[in-house]
């Protein structure tokens, strides 16, 4: 059988009108980052090699919420975090709190296969990158203009939200959608190998405006990132929401417990979540893609060895 | 009208060669948590508020690994973690990196019920703490004598220690040499000899008596542990889990719980393949930890408790309404 290759730059409320000097670098990325994966593949690299290389390269990229171009935590800085997970060996990486490392999907990697543990944060996951040599950069790397606009109108909004004195549920953080921007990001990449081998990886900045030390579904196994020996799963959306519903697990156990297809399952798993916070991109060991989402749309791309590729928004 | 159900742990995988001494104090703190709980639910307390309570109890006493008394990391401090579920919405709570805050779980509670989030962390978690006004006191609070001593051990050892309660003779010299005073070396856990190896976690899982399920979980994690470790107890889905079919409650390997999504498993074989509770505990313990050895408590929301584990010895304890009560440490 032929391999697969599934990758997102997050899902939200991204309006159809998107202008154009928003939406061509995005999906150049989106392209670059599918070229990327597809040669990887062809060359016979492990997914593990293949969903990390390509994560690396949207953290990269300004563009989406992950590495440089995060959004910004109620203070103005930045705190990222990300996860992988091995299919064949059930191991997995997870970092959160990251402020100075480049490549957060690395630094998950690092920590899966040099440490005994399986989660660094914080102090502790910094001060571990720079025993193990990873690039750092100054905050002021991952910053980008957008990103402080971003927070000021978020802030604007709650601002204006208290002043109306509606009594807002707690959890209903309103979000600006300034000029569809999709707030709600992550970058993800799913693959697996001609040999049916499976790997998963989700990395992001988190949510605009959110508490200093808040962490998300991105680095939460089950929930933002889950691969095991049928499917491999990266998650996006609203990190509260995906967290309870196990989303990336529940794809997973959906097909294992109740022999779901791929696209059954995760049809299911994006419908039944609150309408306008889930996406996911999905493959498994016989090659099945699946990139299903409950928001307006979602930055994805997809390949298939025998040819088929997609890149798309809505 | 449901009929209620608790169970509670303090750690799995227990020297087979524990003194009688400390077996009993364990089981007498174990019976008077239970029996807090029990009262609660006679009371007529909600599931989440029983959880609560029961697992400050646990946490405020210096036997079990959470609290005072949780493991150190590898800097000599405490940075405790714990998390809470409500079956009914699945609101969730969690939180890590704390190194001030005398109850951890009644924080995670804090961050579901007042925060936008799900779960904070570290220096962003302690400010929280402080702006909600929960107890906070120094450092030094969590620390004992104990732990202080198989630090040291742990670090000779140059090993991940779990968590150590048992006073090795001629180990209060810095220079105790850990493989001289292991006898057993043929359990392990996670790679080490079990005569040196004590669980972690605390936990509690309840059903009420409207059907409504609820869990928390609790811990200090692993002695000499990286200081920025996170393990399972926090994270939803692998340490703790509720829905409206059940909670669910794990401790052991935490990597291995994280791996399996142990807690979430249960209930997904549950709702998935229809399997009742023991079988989905028993299913889950079974075929899901591989490589890996750990322990679970569960109650469902027809007022069923189980408990299972694949390791050495569990110490626990489980009360129904129909006036079934017990605690235990072996199999």
């Amino acid at each position: 059988m032929g391999w697969a290759i599934a990758l997102h730059g997050g899902a939200g409320d991204i309006p159809v009108d998107l202008p154009n000097d928003k939406r061509a670098p995005r999906e150049a990325t989106l392209r670059l980052c599918l070229d990327l994966g597809v040669a990887a593949l062809n060359a016979g690299r492990s997914p593990l090699d293949v969903v990390e290389l390509v994560v690396r390269e949207l953290e990269n990229c300004p563009h989406f919420n992950a590495g440089r171009g995060s959004v910004l935590t109620t203070d103005g800085t930045v705190e990222m975090e990300a996860s992988i997970m091995d299919g064949t060996s059930k191991g997995c990486g997870c970092v959160s709190g990251l402020t100075t490392v480049v490549n957060p999907i690395s630094l998950a990697r690092v920590v899966m296969e040099k440490t005994p543990h399986i989660y660094l944060a914080f102090d502790g996951a910094e001060a571990f990158a720079r025993e193990h040599g990873l690039e750092t950069r100054d905050q002021s790397y991952f910053i980008t203009e957008q990103n402080i606009e971003r927070l000021n109108q978020a802030k604007e909004a709650n601002r204006v939200q208290i002043d109306y004195t509606q009594p807002q549920p707690i959890k209903e953080q309103v979000i600006p959608n300034s000029e569809g921007d999709s707030q709600i990001g992550t970058v993800g990449c799913v693959a697996v190998d001609r040999n049916g081998n499976l790997a998963a990886a989700t990395s992001t900045g988190g949510l605009v405006n959110k508490m200093v030390g808040r962490i998300g579904d991105t680095p939460v196994i089950g929930a933002g990132t889950y691969a095991n020996t049928i499917c491999a799963i990266s998650a996006t959306g609203k990190g509260e929401s995906i967290i309870r519903n196990t989303i990336a697990r529940d794809v997973a156990a959906l097909m294992e417990y109740k022999g779901l297809s791929l696209k059954d399952a995760a049809n299911q798993v994006t419908a039944n979540a609150p309408k306008g916070t889930v996406g996911l991109v999905a493959v498994t060991d016989k090659g099945d893609v699946a990139m299903p989402f409950n928001t307006t749309g979602m930055f994805r791309a997809c390949a298939v060895e025998d040819g088929y590729s997609e890149i798309a928004i809505w | 009208m449901a009929k209620w159900a608790i169970a509670i742990h303090g750690g799995a995988g227990v020297d087979p060669n524990l003194p009688e001494q400390r077996q009993e104090d364990a089981k007498r703190l174990l019976s008077r948590c239970l029996q807090i709980g029990v009262d609660a639910l006679k009371a007529n307390k909600t599931a989440l508020d029983v959880v609560e309570l029961v697992v400050r109890e646990l946490e405020s006493d210096p036997m079990f690994n959470s609290g005072r008394g949780s493991a150190l990391t590898a800097k000599g401090t405490v940075e405790m973690e714990a998390s809470i579920m409500d079956g009914r919405g699945r609101r969730c709570g969690a939180v890590s990196g704390l190194t001030t805050v005398k109850n951890p779980v009644s924080l995670a509670r804090l961050v579901m019920d007042r925060s936008p989030h799900s779960y904070l962390a570290f220096d962003g978690a302690e400010e929280f703490a402080r702006e909600q006004g929960v107890e906070i006191v120094d450092n030094s609070y969590f620390i004992t004598e104990e732990n202080i001593g198989m630090l040291k051990l742990a670090k000779e050892a140059n090993t991940i220690l779990f968590d150590y309660r048992i006073p090795l003779p001629g180990a209060d010299t810095c220079s105790a040499s850990v493989g001289s005073l292991v006898p057993d070396t043929t359990l392990q856990m996670n790679g080490l000899p079990i005569s040196i190896y004590s669980p972690e976690t605390v936990g509690c899982v309840v059903v009420d008596s409207t059907g409504n399920c609820a869990a928390a979980t609790s811990t200090g994690g692993l002695m000499n542990k990286k200081s920025g470790r996170i393990g399972d107890s926090p994270l939803i889905g692998s340490g703790t889990y509720a829905c409206d079919l059940c909670a669910i409650s794990c401790t052991g390997e935490g990597e291995a719980i994280i791996r399996s999504t142990l807690a979430r498993d249960v209930a997904a074989v549950m709702e998935y393949k229809g399997l009742n509770l023991q079988e989905a505990v028993d299913f889950v313990v079974k075929e899901r930890l591989d490589q890996g050895q750990a322990g679970l408590i569960a109650v469902s929301r027809n007022g069923e408790v189980a408990c299972k584990f694949n390791s050495n010895g569990m110490f626990r304890g489980c009360a129904t309404e129909d006036g079934y009560m017990e605690v235990g440490i072996w199999e």
